[in-house]
Parts: structure tokens; C-alpha cells; sequence
């Protein structure tokens, strides 16, 4: 009767084939880069926007209008930490007004009793925290936060408490896979309705510190197992979505279900792109709803028209069967591999470089340097 | 497991009441012309059928009572509509859609 496809809506939701875009889903709004966390695998850019250049209240409830008019269903507050946003609740109670479904991506440490009250007040839906391991010692080490498990834990509870829906974040790589049986056991004792095991997916922070998180090839085929059986296990009790990791794949992800078809976020300083990484490909520009209307933007911004649809691709692509399905991958990850956004995602077998990456993967994990670049304002980024 | 053993799915049954959970929102899309149920990262369209379904739901009939409005509604036989209807609330169930409003089940 329905179709419930991971991150993609419904098919009748969907641009035609052969339409470059529709009327967009989704949006995810990166309100802050601030963070007390360092998670080494953030899939924020190296250069971290200074909370002087963040778009300011009034600026936020006239793009979550923009967007609820340009036919945005959900907005999924992110950042950084959106809970470090002093307006967090007002910008939350925007989107209610606007006609928003809304979704908070939080870490949970600084999630009170308090503010939860005042968010289910503004209309917030929904709550998803992010776990980086299932005890103390290795998700305190990961998040670069002392005592950051316990707090998240305790917030996991309040938010169940103050009457949510709970998704449990569990962001999978090399140094903490192992824990994963107890991280879906932990989801469920937390009552969390859905768990999202989201392997690394190396762009931003993640790619600086690709070799502290490339999972072995062994892990990931234990990772398939085990959430196969607590897919089957746990029916009717928690849902389960998977992302694997796509170094290890034969056919790349349909990165957000295609560039500027359906999805997009916007950057703290209000720059809208057509994922999160956008931004580390050199040479786009990305236009500002400081600037423009959501509307022109959608429709005009030539950064999000550059790959829209299958007219810019190069073979393989080109005259490939699966053009249409999965827009040749990801295109921050061909310029970040390939030096090209423009070329076939490395992580597809059709790609020239598909081996070499793949070699790379394992040649990383079976190095095991466990050393990680903490993600803050502070580590030097190369070539500053 | 001993944790998910104290968690258990629901089994739908004509006397179990459902309602849609609080991030579960069934609203019509005008620029869209449909029907949308929006879930955390999910958005699905029902079809006429579900939406009525979906609709009746509401926390105060059990799934006989949703059957018997929809019996009138289509002029069927409750008999023939109570088994599909029985099976579609379940999947939906099962998928996070719809809940129980007994507390604890
Ligand atoms: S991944 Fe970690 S550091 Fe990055 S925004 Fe999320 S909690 Fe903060
Ligand atoms: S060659 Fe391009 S279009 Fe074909 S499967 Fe690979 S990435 Fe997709």
C-alpha cells in the first residue's frame, strides 16, 4: 500500500524522470556550527562558520515561511548543536506556525527538562540524539566531551519523559563498531522508536580523519549481520535504518536522492547547498538567502543547477543504466577522491578509481592509527 | 534479549484502539494536490482508502468501530472490510504509524 524507502519520500513525491528537480521534501537547517562536542567524524566543513556570520532570528522565521511556501514539508534543526542557539524555541515554534513538521538533531548534553517542555510547547515532532558508543570511556573519547554519554543518556530519558518520540543516532566506524549489539539494546531500553545506524561517511571532519575511522571489511560484513537479525528481531518494536558505508561498496548511495532534487540544506550563515558537504568543493558559489529569495534560489542558484539532473555528467555515467537512480553518486566525494565534482563517484564500481579507493580503505583500517583531529574552532585546518 | 523482551509489538486486534503518535502527522498537501503522512524522516502517500483509515484512527474507536464507519461510508459488508482493514492497521503498527492509546502496550 505504501512505500517507506529510507531518506526518500514516496515515489509520487518525486520529480519525473528526466525533470532536473521538483518541489522540494526536505531541508536540513544547520542553525549553528557551535558545538561542545569534537566528534572527530562531524560531517561539518574544516572551516567552521563563527557564530558572528550566523543569520540572526528574524533572518530564520522568514526562511522557514520561504520554505513552508515553496513546499518544504520537514526542517530537521541541526548544526553544530542547534540547542546552542538561544532562539532554538522561538525558531522551532516559526516552523510550527509556518505549517512545518520539525525535528531536532541534537548530542542531548545540554538538553534540560526545562527546555524540552518549552520545545514540545513550540510544536517540535520529534527528537533525534546522537550516541557515539554504547559505555562512558570509548563515547566520551569519540565526542571529545567528558561525560557526554551520561548526560545524553539522562536526556534520552527526559525526552521520552517530556512526551517524544526518541531516534537514537548511532554513528558507526572502526573504533567503536564493535559495540553495536549493545547500542540497539540501548535504543530500545531508552524506548526509542527508531534507531539510525549510520556508518561514517567520510566528508568534512570525517574525511580529515578517515584512517582514526575506516571500519575493516570484516567489521562491516559483522555490522550487515547484526543489523539484519535485530531488523528481524525487533519488528514492531524498533525500526532500524541502515547506512552503510560506501568505500566498501559496489554501487555508490543516491546522495541526497539526487543533487538539488529534492532536498537541501542551509548553512549557518544562510548559504543554501545541495548537501552538507557542498561546501568542499572549491570553485562553486552558493547563493545566500541574505540575498535572494528561497524561490529564485530553488530554481535559479547556478551552484545548484551546475549538477542537477544527468546533462553534466562524462562516462561512465553518461550512458549508464542507473543514471537516472542514483545521479552518479555523490559530488562532493568525486571532487574530494577524484579531484573532480564533475567525474563518477569513486565509490562506484564503474569508476576508474573504484579499486585504488577501495585499497586505500583497507590499507587505513589495517593501519589502525586510533589518533583523531578533534573537530573545534581550534585545530589548524591545512592549507590555511 | 531481556530489554526487548519488555518491549513488545503490538498485535491488532478489532477491539485494539489506535491513534497516530504525536510525530505522526496525516495533513493534505495543497501545492501537492495529496495526501501526506510525515514521519521523521519519511514522508509517504496513502491512498484513499489509508487516508480514511488514518482518519478514523483517532484514539476513541476501536478497529471494529473504524471498520463499521467504513462499512457505511463504502456500502460493504463490515465482514469483508474488518480482515483487509485488520492487516493494513497492523502493517502500519508495525511501521511506527499508528499506536496504541492503552498506556504501556
Ligand atoms: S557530529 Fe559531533 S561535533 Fe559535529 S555537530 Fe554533531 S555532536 Fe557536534
Ligand atoms: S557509472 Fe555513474 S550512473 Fe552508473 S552506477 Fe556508477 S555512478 Fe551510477
Amino acid at each position: 500500500m505504501m512505500d517507506t524507502s529510507f531518506h526518500e519520500p514516496d515515489s509520487k513525491l518525486a520529480p519525473g524522470v528526466g525533470t532536473t528537480h521538483g518541489l522540494p521534501v526536505a531541508v536540513l537547517l544547520e542553525v549553528t556550527h557551535r558545538c561542545p562536542l569534537q566528534c572527530p567524524y562531524c560531517s561539518n566543513p574544516l572551516n567552521l562558520e563563527r557564530p558572528a556570520a550566523e543569520l540572526a532570528t528574524e533572518d530564520w522565521v522568514r526562511v522557514l515561511h520561504e520554505l513552508a511556501d515553496l513546499g518544504v514539508l520537514q526542517v530537521h534543526f541541526s548544526g553544530g548543536e542547534p540547542m546552542a542557539r538561544r532562539d532554538i524555541v522561538e525558531l522551532v515554534a516559526a516552523a510550527t506556525d509556518a505549517g512545518l513538521y520539525s525535528n531536532l538533531i541534537t548530542s542531548g548534553v545540554n538538553l534540560s527538562r526545562e527546555r524540552l517542555a518549552a520545545l514540545a510547547e513550540a510544536g517540535l515532532s520529534h527528537v533525534q540524539i546522537s550516541f557515539q558508543g554504547s559505555e562512558s570511556e570509548t563515547a566520551d573519547r569519540v565526542g571529545g566531551y567528558r561525560n557526554g554519554h551520561a548526560k545524553k543518556l539522562e536526556a534520552a530519558r527526559l525526552t521520552r519523559e517530556a512526551g517524544f518520540p526518541l531516534t537514537v543516532n548511532a554513528v558507526m566506524h572502526r573504533q567503536n563498531l564493535h559495540q553495536l549489539p549493545e547500542m540497539i539494546d540501548m535504543a530500545v531500553e531508552l524506548g526509542a522508536q527508531r534507531i539510525e545506524v549510520a556508518n561514517v561517511q567520510y566528508y568534512g571532519w570525517a574525511l580529515r580523519n578517515r584512517a582514526a575511522l575506516m571500519p575493516t571489511m570484516e567489521q562491516i560484513e559483522t555490522c550487515n549481520r547484526i543489523v539484519a537479525e535485530a531488523e528481524e528481531r525487533l519488528r514492531g518494536i524498533l525500526m532500524i535504518d541502515y547506512v552503510v558505508p560506501d568505500y566498501y561498496a559496489v554501487r555508490p548511495k543516491t546522495c541526497m536522492g539526487g543533487w538539488g532534487r529534492q532536498f537541501f540544506n542551509i548553512s549557518p550563515a544562510g548559504k543554501v547547498l545541495p548537501c552538507h558537504a557542498a561546501e568542499t568543493i572549491t570553485g562553486l558559489d552558493f547563493d545566500s538567502v541574505r540575498d535572494h529569495s528561497l524561490a529564485w534560489i530553488w530554481d535559479h542558484s547556478p551552484a545548484l543547477n551546475r549538477y542537477r539532473g544527468t546533462d553534466w555528467m562524462a562516462e561512465p555515467c553518461k550512458s549508464c543504466e542507473h543514471r537516472e537512480e542514483d545521479f552518479g553518486g555523490c559530488r562532493c566525494q568525486a571532487f574530494a577522491l577524484a579531484g573532480d565534482a564533475g567525474a563518477t563517484d569513486p565509490a562506484c564500481s564503474f569508476s576508474p578509481l573504484h579499486d585504488e579507493i577501495f585499497r586505500v580503505a583497507e590499507t587505513e583500517a589495517a593501519a589502525d592509527d586510533m589518533s583523531f583531529a578533534y573537530r573545534n574552532y581550534l585545530t589548524p585546518v591545512p592549507g590555511e | 534479549m531481556t530489554v526487548a523482551s519488555e518491549r513488545k509489538p503490538l498485535v491488532v486486534r478489532p477491539e485494539t484502539v489506535v491513534a497516530l503518535p504525536r510525530h505522526v502527522q496525516l495533513k493534505f498537501d495543497k501545492l501537492r494536490e495529496m495526501w501526506l503522512l510525515l514521519a521523521p524522516e519519511r514522508i509517504l502517500t496513502p491512498d484513499d482508502i489509508a487516508v480514511r483509515v488514518l482518519q478514523l484512527c483517532d484514539g476513541t474507536r476501536s478497529v471494529h468501530q473504524v471498520c463499521e464507519a467504513l462499512a457505511e461510508i463504502y456500502a460493504a459488508p463490515i465482514d469483508r472490510i474488518e480482515a483487509d482493514v485488520i492487516v493494513m492497521v497492523q502493517d502500519l503498527a508495525t511501521q511506527g504509524y499508528l499506536q496504541s492509546v492503552e498506556t504501556g502496550a
